[in-house]
C-alpha cells in the first residue's frame, strides 16, 4: 500500500531532474522518419534548457558524440569543434571532426523547430523576441499557435507585439465560420499591406474553377473587394519608389566603376582597358584584408578601402610610367598596350589566388535588409553602395576643384603646353592623375566585392559598362558620369520587368548607340577651348 | 580560418598545376604508350569548374599505371588547354586525334564546347567521355556520356519538390544559353503534364555572369508570396549563383519558406561562396562528397593525398570522370585493342560501381544508370542528401516529355545502330547526332 502511494512520486521526482535528458537523447536515438516526433517531446518538456536545445538543433549546432553518446552543441574552431555539454551547460572539451556526428534536420523540420521556438518566446522578457515570435506564428499558423496567440494578447503591454498579434488573430479570423467575425476581422486588417493580409483578402474574392466563390457571402466579398482597392495605390507607389531604389543602387555601382575611368579616359583621355583589372586588384585586397584580420571581418572594409586605393594607384602609376606615357597621343597603341595589361593582370591573379573565386565574407552590419513598410524593404549593402557612390563622388570633385593637384590637372587637360610653360611638371601630374583614377577603381573594387564574385574576370563583367557611363555622361565630366549612371541603372531597371534583364540591357545599349549619334559629345559636353582638343 | 587555409591550398594547387603539366612532356617515354586526351579548359572563365577535372584525370593515370598500365602498357596524359575558347576546343581535338593519336579524350564542360568538338570526333573516328550534366537530345557514336540526362537530375528533383515539399508554384531561373532553355523546355511539359497551369510557372533567363539580381529576386518573392508553396529551380550558371543567393539572403528570402534548387552548383562552387546564407537551398546530383560509402571515402583520401590538400572537395562530374575512364579500361581490356570501334562495342554493358552505391551500367544510347540524390546546402559548403531514388536511374538520350523527341530513341547495338531513332517512321534521322 505504501509502496503504491511512493511509486507515483518517484517517478515525478525523475521526470523532474532527467525528463529533459531523456527527451533530449531521444533526438540521437530516432530514425530520420521519428525525429519530428522527437523533437515534439523535447519541446513539451518545461525546462529552460530546452530553448537551448532547439536553439542549437535550428542552427545546426546539434551533435552526437561517438561512443559517450552524450548530446552537445559544437561550434568550429579550426580544425575541431568546441563542445558544450546542454544538460549542465558546461564545456565538455573539444573534439576532431570525425569524433562526433551531427543531428541534421531538413526544412520541414527546420520549419516546425522555428514554431515550437517561437512558441516558447511568446512569453519573453524582450519584446523585439515576443515580436519575431509572433511574426513566426503568423507566417506558420495553425490551431494551436493560434490559441496561444490569443490567450497571449490581453496580456501584451508591447504596442508593437500588441499590433503584431492583432493582426495574426484577425487573420485566422476570415477563417471562421460566423459571418460577422469574418466583417470584422477584415475591419481589422484595413490599410495594412502587409503580403500575407492581402494574399489571405485576395483569396476572399477569388473564384473556382466552376464559377462559385470561394466565399460564400456576398457582404463579406464586397468589403474584401473594397479594402483591396484601397491599397491598390499605395502599392503602386511602394512599387514605384522599390523599382527607383533598384535603379539608385544599380546606378551607384556604374558610377563607381566609371568614376575612376572618367578621370583617366574623361580626364587624360587615356583609354584604358586595364581599368577593370585595377578594380579586380580592389576586390582581392578586400579578400587578403579578410584573410589578414578574421577576428575584424565587420572592420575590414574601412581597412581594405585605403590598402586598395593604394595599391591600385601604385600599380596605376606603374602603368603609366612604364608604358602609357610613351604612347601618348596613339590612341590605338595605348588601346593594345593596355589590352595587353589587363590580360597579364589576371594571368597574375590566376596563378596568386587559383581560377577559384575566392570568397569575401559580407559584414554584419551589411547584411539583410530595412523593412518600411509590409510590401517595401530596401537591401542594406545596396543602401550603404548608394551612400558610398555618392561619397567617393564629392570626394573626387573636392579634390579636382579644392586642390592644388586638382587645379593641376585642369590646368593640364585644358591646355598642356600653356600649363607646361607655367611652370607645372605635367609628367608629375599625368602620373599623379592617373595613379588617382586608378586608385578610385581599387576603392570600386572593394564595394564591388560585396555585391559580385571576386575571380580573376571580375574586371570584364564592367569594363564595357563603365566606358559607356562615361561616353554617356560627357566625356571629361565628372557630374556627366553622376547623372549618366544614374540614368542608365534606373532605365535598365524599369525596362528589365517587361523586357527581362538580356532585352533590358540590348535596349540601354541601342539607346546609347542613338543617343551618340545624335549628341557625340555625351549628356554634358565640354565646352570652350578644351572641347577642341 | 577557412579563408586562410584556401589560399594556402591555392598557391600549393598553383605549384602542383605547373608541375604536372610539365611533366609529361619531360620524363623519358616509355618504349609504347597508350596515349589519352585531357581536353579541359585551364584558363578564362571555364578554368574555374575544369582544371579540377584535368587533375582528376591525372590522378585516374597515374592509379592505373602503378596498377601496371593497361594492355602492358604505360597510359601517357596528353594534357591540352582550350582555354574556354569554343571553336579552340575544336581546333585541340583535332590536334590530339591526328598529330598525338590518343586513343580516347576526356573533357569538356559546357554543352557548347561539346557540340563544337563532336564533327572533328566524329569525322575523325575518336572517342569521347563527357562528365557533365547536360540537357540531353543527343547521342553520338562517338561519345560516352557519363554525366546526368534531364531525367537523372532534373526530373526526379522536380518530383521530389511535389511531392515530398508539395510545391504548388514554380520560377524556372536560368542562364541564357543551350543547357537551361532546353531543360526549362522540358521541365515546363513536364510541369504542365502534371496538371500545373502555366499561371504557377515563372521563367527567367540572365545572362552569363549576371550580378545584378536586384528586381529579379524582388519577382521571384512576388510571385512566391501568394500563400502557395513555391520553389526556385535554378539552372543558373557557375558565377551568376554566388551574388544570386546573396540577394535572397538580403532580401530575407530563406530556404524554408522558398526553397532553390540547383543543378549546377556542387561541392567546387560552394567552395568559393560564403554559405551561411545559403544553408538549407537544395541542390539535385548523381553525387555528393558527404555520402558515406567506403568507395567514396576511399576515392575522397586518393584524391586529397593525390592534390596535396585535405581541403579540396570532391564532386559529380569528377565522379563521372572516375566511372568513365574506369569503364574505358575494362572496355579495352576486353577488347584487347584501343581502336575506337571495337572498344565502342566494348563499352556498351561495361559494369563499374558507383561511389555512391549501386553499379553504373553504360546503356545502349552511351548514357550512364545513377542513383539521383537531392541535398541540402550545410554550413561547411557540403550538401546532407535528404531525399534518393529507390534504385539507379537509366540516362535517356531523348526526353519522353518534349513531344518532338517522344517518338526518338538513341540505341547502338544492331539492328538499330543509331543515335536519332525514330519509333514511330522506323527510320534513322541521316543527322548522326
Amino acid at each position: 500500500m505504501i509502496g503504491c502511494l511512493l511509486i507515483p512520486a518517484l517517478v515525478k521526482a525523475e521526470s523532474e531532474s532527467t525528463a529533459f535528458g531523456n527527451a533530449l537523447s531521444r533526438l540521437k536515438d530516432a530514425p530520420t522518419a521519428d525525429l519530428p516526433e522527437a523533437i515534439e517531446r523535447l519541446a513539451t518538456v518545461d525546462d529552460p534548457r530546452v530553448l537551448a536545445a532547439l536553439n542549437a538543433l535550428l542552427e545546426n549546432r546539434l551533435y552526437v558524440v561517438k561512443g559517450s553518446g552524450r548530446i552537445v552543441s559544437a561550434t568550429t574552431t579550426g580544425d575541431g569543434f568546441d563542445l558544450t555539454d546542454l544538460e549542465s551547460g558546461q564545456s565538455a572539451g573539444s573534439a576532431g571532426r570525425f569524433d562526433i556526428k551531427k543531428i541534421a534536420i531538413n526544412n520541414t523540420l527546420r520549419n516546425a523547430v522555428k514554431r515550437l521556438i517561437a512558441r516558447r518566446e511568446l512569453g519573453a522578457e524582450d519584446a523585439g523576441q515576443r515580436l519575431q515570435a509572433v511574426q513566426a506564428l503568423t507566417e506558420q499558423a495553425d490551431v494551436e499557435s493560434t490559441s496561444l496567440l490569443r490567450a497571449r494578447y490581453p496580456l501584451e503591454k508591447d504596442a508593437a507585439v500588441r499590433t503584431a498579434i492583432g493582426t495574426a488573430l484577425a487573420l485566422a479570423d476570415i477563417g471562421s465560420a460566423d459571418k460577422a467575425t469574418r466583417l470584422q476581422a477584415i475591419r481589422a486588417l484595413e490599410g495594412n499591406l502587409d503580403q500575407q493580409v492581402r494574399n489571405k483578402l485576395a483569396e476572399l474574392v477569388e473564384t473556382r474553377e466552376d464559377g462559385s466563390f470561394v466565399e460564400p457571402d456576398a457582404d463579406v466579398r464586397n468589403l474584401a473587394a473594397a479594402v483591396i482597392s484601397n491599397l491598390e495605390l499605395k502599392l503602386q507607389l511602394n512599387h514605384l519608389a522599390e523599382t527607383l531604389f533598384f535603379g539608385l543602387s544599380l546606378g551607384a555601382v556604374l558610377l563607381l566603376a566609371a568614376i575612376g575611368l572618367a578621370i583617366t579616359f574623361g580626364v587624360m583621355g587615356v583609354i584604358n582597358m586595364a581599368h577593370g583589372e585595377l578594380m579586380m586588384l580592389g576586390a582581392y585586397t578586400t579578400y587578403v584584408v579578410q584573410l589578414l584580420m578574421p577576428e575584424h571581418l565587420d572592420w575590414s572594409l574601412f581597412v581594405a578601402i585605403p590598402a586598395a586605393f593604394v595599391l591600385s594607384g601604385l600599380v596605376g602609376i606603374g602603368i603609366e610610367r612604364g608604358i602609357i606615357r610613351f604612347l601618348y597621343g596613339r590612341p590605338l597603341e595605348t588601346l593594345l598596350a593596355t589590352f595587353g595589361v589587363s590580360l597579364f593582370l589576371q594571368q597574375v591573379v590566376r596563378s596568386i589566388f587559383s581560377p577559384l573565386n575566392r570568397s569575401v565574407a559580407t559584414p554584419s552590419w551589411m547584411s539583410g535588409s530595412v523593412e518600411i513598410n509590409g510590401a517595401l524593404s530596401l537591401t542594406l549593402n545596396r543602401f550603404y553602395i548608394i551612400v558610398f557612390g555618392l561619397l567617393v563622388f564629392w570626394a573626387l570633385l573636392a579634390i579636382l576643384k579644392k586642390t592644388r593637384l586638382g587645379l593641376e590637372v585642369r590646368a593640364v587637360a585644358q591646355n598642356r603646353s600653356m600649363a607646361k610653360a607655367m611652370g607645372i611638371r605635367t609628367d608629375r601630374v599625368d602620373a599623379m592623375t592617373f595613379g588617382l583614377g586608378s586608385g578610385v577603381a581599387g576603392v570600386a573594387g572593394v564595394a564591388l566585392s560585396q555585391l559580385t564574385n571576386v575571380g580573376p574576370n571580375l574586371g570584364q563583367a564592367y569594363i564595357v559598362d563603365s566606358f559607356m557611363v562615361v561616353v554617356f555622361g560627357g566625356v571629361g565630366n565628372l557630374w556627366g558620369t553622376l547623372v549618366g549612371g544614374m540614368t542608365l541603372g534606373v532605365a535598365n531597371k524599369i525596362l528589365e520587368p517587361f523586357a527581362g534583364a538580356v532585352l533590358a540591357k540590348i535596349l540601354i545599349l541601342i539607346f546609347i548607340i542613338v543617343f551618340i549619334q545624335k549628341r557625340p559629345r555625351g549628356l554634358f559636353p565640354q565646352k570652350g577651348r578644351a572641347a577642341e582638343g | 580560418m577557412t579563408r586562410i587555409t584556401s589560399i594556402r591550398g591555392a598557391l600549393s594547387r598553383f605549384a602542383l598545376v605547373s608541375l604536372t603539366t610539365v611533366l609529361p612532356a619531360t620524363a623519358p617515354q616509355a618504349a609504347e604508350t597508350i596515349k589519352v586526351g585531357v581536353l579541359h579548359s585551364l584558363s578564362g572563365t571555364m578554368a574555374i569548374s575544369e582544371t579540377t577535372l584535368k587533375d582528376t584525370m591525372l590522378m585516374l593515370i597515374e592509379e592505373q599505371n602503378k596498377k601496371g598500365g593497361l594492355l602492358g602498357k604505360k597510359l601517357e596524359a596528353v594534357v591540352v588547354d582550350p582555354a574556354s575558347n569554343w571553336p579552340l576546343f575544336a581546333e585541340k581535338a583535332r590536334e590530339l586525334l591526328s598529330k598525338d593519336k590518343v586513343a580516347a579524350i576526356f573533357g569538356c564542360w559546357t554543352s557548347v564546347s561539346r557540340k563544337s568538338v563532336l564533327p572533328v570526333i566524329e569525322e575523325l573516328n575518336g572517342l569521347l567521355f563527357y562528365p557533365v550534366q547536360y540537357e540531353g537530345e543527343e547521342s553520338s557514336k562517338n561519345v560516352f556520356y557519363t554525366g546526368a540526362a534531364p531525367n537523372q537530375q532534373a526530373i526526379p528533383a522536380v518530383d521530389y519538390l511535389m511531392n515530398d515539399l508539395k510545391v504548388q508554384r514554380w520560377v524556372l531561373a536560368g542562364t541564357d544559353y543551350v543547357y537551361p532553355r532546353t531543360t526549362n523546355k522540358i521541365l515546363e511539359a513536364y510541369l504542365k503534364a502534371k496538371g500545373v497551369k502555366p499561371k504557377d510557372i515563372m521563367i527567367n533567363y540572365t545572362p552569363f555572369g549576371h550580378s545584378d539580381w536586384q528586381s529579379i529576386v524582388a519577382e521571384i518573392k512576388k510571385f512566391g508570396s501568394t500563400g502557395k508553396k513555391t520553389a526556385v529551380v535554378s539552372t543558373i550558371n557557375g558565377d551568376a549563383n554566388v551574388p544570386f543567393y546573396k540577394e535572397l539572403g538580403n532580401q530575407g528570402i530563406a530556404a524554408d519558406k522558398l526553397p532553390v534548387v540547383a543543378f549546377s552548383v556542387g561541392e567546387e562552387e560552394l567552395s568559393g561562396i560564403d554559405t551561411k546564407p545559403l544553408v538549407g537551398h537544395l541542390a539535385a546530383w548523381n553525387y555528393f562528397m558527404s555520402v558515406d560509402t567506403p568507395e567514396n571515402v576511399d576515392f575522397i583520401k586518393k584524391w586529397q593525398t593525390f592534390i596535396k590538400s585535405t581541403k579540396r572537395v570532391t564532386n559529380d562530374p569528377m565522379e563521372a570522370h572516375y566511372i568513365g575512364f574506369n569503364m574505358w579500361v575494362k572496355a579495352v581490356e576486353k577488347a584487347g585493342s584501343t581502336a575506337t570501334d571495337a572498344v565502342e562495342k566494348a563499352m556498351i554493358g561495361t559494369e563499374f560501381p558507383n561511389l555512391t552505391g549501386g553499379i553504373a551500367k553504360m546503356n545502349k544510347a552511351h548514357h550512364l544508370s545513377k542513383p539521383v540524390l537531392i541535398g541540402e546546402i550545410q554550413e561547411d559548403g557540403q550538401f546532407q542528401t535528404v531525399w534518393q531514388t529507390k534504385g539507379l536511374v537509366d540516362g535517356d538520350a531523348w526526353s519522353d516529355f518534349l513531344p518532338e523527341s517522344k517518338a526518338i530513341v538513341a540505341d547502338w547495338t544492331p539492328p538499330i545502330n543509331c543515335g536519332n531513332y525514330n519509333t514511330k517512321t522506323k527510320k534513322c534521322s541521316g543527322q548522326k547526332y
